[in-house]
């Protein structure tokens, strides 16, 4: 379970530049749940990720994940309960590492790392085994460095290595974003594979509303900081990407045009 | 060149050797460009010196050297990590600090060790001419350390250091304490460059506060003529191509020097390893447009 207690997050507080990027956002995930975030540029959901991640420490408020507060917990020390991907390809692995050398890393993700070979012969077995499974024919390239992948395949294989270490929360930040139309869908099936498998308590932020209902079984909307929309269940299934424009629009009190990011489909 | 020319600079090859795996450490692994070796070469000479004119076993004062060289490291990790001073300037910081320290170290600029044990004297007058011996001694050294190195490296722990240096922000989302990665990796290298320090001393008979001078770029030299000739893929080729540099830099050196037709001198050679460094540099960049075109 996670609980985030009302967080307040303002940057550069006291400088002409201050800005209020999460307002008192309160926010009980149950176990196991998927839940989907939306909102516009700058409404604060790469904010609550980086509050959940560690990145970033909150003003206010306590983030508590499983059993234990984190709220002060720097990003490499919560690193045990949380598994990431990020939205850039190159950020969550190490394009100048193989792809067997980051899944040792990721292996070890949250744990002492000792004098061991990274890759002794049954951990070798191991990354193989699971990297097959993609079915992306990446199991004869283990010792390629990860520079030389595509954007795809390197979240792909970002995806293997958040399932490499138990985890309490699966974050994912807009991680189809910069991926073509069909590796996206690719990627998102995935997802949603290993999600259902593991029954992982996964927050996804996206910019695709499409997305948002189609993945999932909660979705919030973001604004402002603040958390606008929160729908699950019945309410959820009933509700069509039309009507979510329909409420954005309602809370935002304006028509959508300043929001050229926004993707409907 | 002579023999005893040749055997000579494979011998200073092999000692440079160590400055260049500290400084693929630093500058490769972790991506840490790190001035401090200039002070830390001399220092690591100024230790052991001391040490063995005060009667200590050589081998001991060299590894007394080498904790000496870790903690100036850890000064300019911790200028960096702890005041975020940029990672070049803290390393300027210390380097310059090491010149007072080296001369307070010695007492005066100059140390000399004749007649005095060193590492090397049990090795000496059993057949093998005292010229050969000494690189012979160093190339058990060297290749000792570079399995060290090695062994780390792919270690779970030598591949955190890896990670911090190609991702940070990825090394920290797997849980790793990048900060703790860099005191440890700039204190490897310096204890490494100082223990190269510490050999220079014992096989020259002499500490020097100026032998610093350039230690960097020599290293630098090294590192890139090694991953020019073998390649960057495998760690273990890597670290071969740094003790291969190392050696190939001081008889190309020795050649420039010793070739009549060149017209140069000792005192030109400042400016001979500038240039063959930056050869080095460029010839990649220059492969690679040949190959291009």
């Amino acid at each position: 379970m996670i609980v985030l207690d009302n967080i307040h997050v303002v940057f550069g507080r006291g400088t002409p530049l201050e800005k209020k990027a999460l307002a008192g956002v309160s926010l009980t995930i149950k176990e196991g749940a998927f839940t989907t975030v939306i909102g516009s540029n700058g409404a604060g959901k790469s904010t609550l990720l980086g509050v959940l991640a560690g990145d970033v420490i909150p003003t206010e408020g306590s983030v508590r994940i499983g059993t234990s507060d984190v709220t002060k917990l720097p990003t490499a020390a919560r690193a045990g309960r949380v598994a990431r991907v990020f939205q850039d390809p190159l950020a969550g692995s190490c394009g100048a590492l193989s792809i067997e050398e980051n899944l040792a890393l990721a292996y070890r993700r949250g744990q002492r790392r000792g004098l061991k070979l990274a890759l002794g012969h049954q951990r070798r077995k191991l990354f193989r085994e699971r990297i097959a499974e993609l079915d992306l024919g990446l199991e004869n390239r283990m010792s390629d460095r990860m520079a030389m992948l595509s954007g795809g395949q390197r979240q792909a294989v970002s995806l293997v290595m958040a399932m490499m270490a138990s985890c309490d929360v699966l974050l994912l930040d807009e991680h189809t974003a910069a991926l073509d139309p069909g590796m996206a869908e690719f990627v998102m099936r995935l997802t949603e594979k290993i999600v259902g498998a593991n029954k992982l308590t996964t927050l996804m932020v996206t910019h695709s509303m499409r997305q948002a209902l189609d993945y999932g079984d909660r979705t919030i909307m973001l604004h402002g900081g603040e958390i606008v929309l929160d729908v699950e269940g019945n309410n959820r299934r009933n509700l069509e990407v039309e009507d979510l424009i329909d409420m954005f629009r309602r809370v935002r009190g304006q028509t959508l045009d300043d929001d050229e990011l926004l993707i409907a489909e | 060149m002579s023999q005893i020319a040749l055997w000579g600079a494979v011998e200073l090859g092999l000692v440079y050797a160590f400055v260049a795996l500290g400084v693929y450490l630093a500058f490769r692994v972790l991506d840490f460009p790190d001035l401090t070796v200039d002070g830390t070469f001399p220092l690591g000479a100024a230790v052991t010196a001391v040490l063995i004119m005060a009667g200590v076993n050589p081998w001991v004062s060299a590894f007394v050297a080498m904790l000496a060289g870790a903690l100036a490291g850890l000064v300019t990790a911790a200028l960096n990590v702890r005041f975020k001073i940029l990672n070049l300037l803290a390393s300027i910081l210390t380097m310059i600090a090491l010149f007072s320290v080296n001369l307070r170290v010695m007492g005066r600029p100059n140390v000399a060790l004749l007649s005095v044990d060193t590492m090397l004297t049990p090795f000496y007058g059993n057949g093998l001419r005292d010229f050969m011996v000494r690189p012979l001694f160093l190339l058990v050294l060297a290749i000792v350390a570079l399995i060290v190195v090695w062994r780390y490296l792919e270690s779970d722990a030598g591949l955190a250091m890896r990670a911090t240096g190609a991702n940070a922000r990825m090394a920290r989302a797997q849980g790793i304490n990048t900060d703790r990665q860099i005191y440890l990796g700039i204190a490897l290298s310096n204890a490494l460059v100082a223990l190269g320090g510490a050999l220079f001393a014992q096989t020259n008979g002499f500490a020097d506060v100026t032998s610093g001078v350039g230690t960097i770029v020599v290293g630098l030299a090294a590192v890139i003529i090694g991953e020019t000739l073998f390649g960057t893929r495998r760690i273990l080729i890597a670290l071969i191509g740094c003790v291969v540099g190392s050696i190939l830099y001081r008889i190309a050196i020795q050649l420039a020097l010793s070739s009549d037709s060149l017209g140069l001198q000792a005192s030109d050679l400042n400016l001979v390893t500038a240039v063959l460094v930056t050869f080095a540099l460029v010839l990649p960049r220059l492969k690679r447009g040949v190959l291009s075109s």
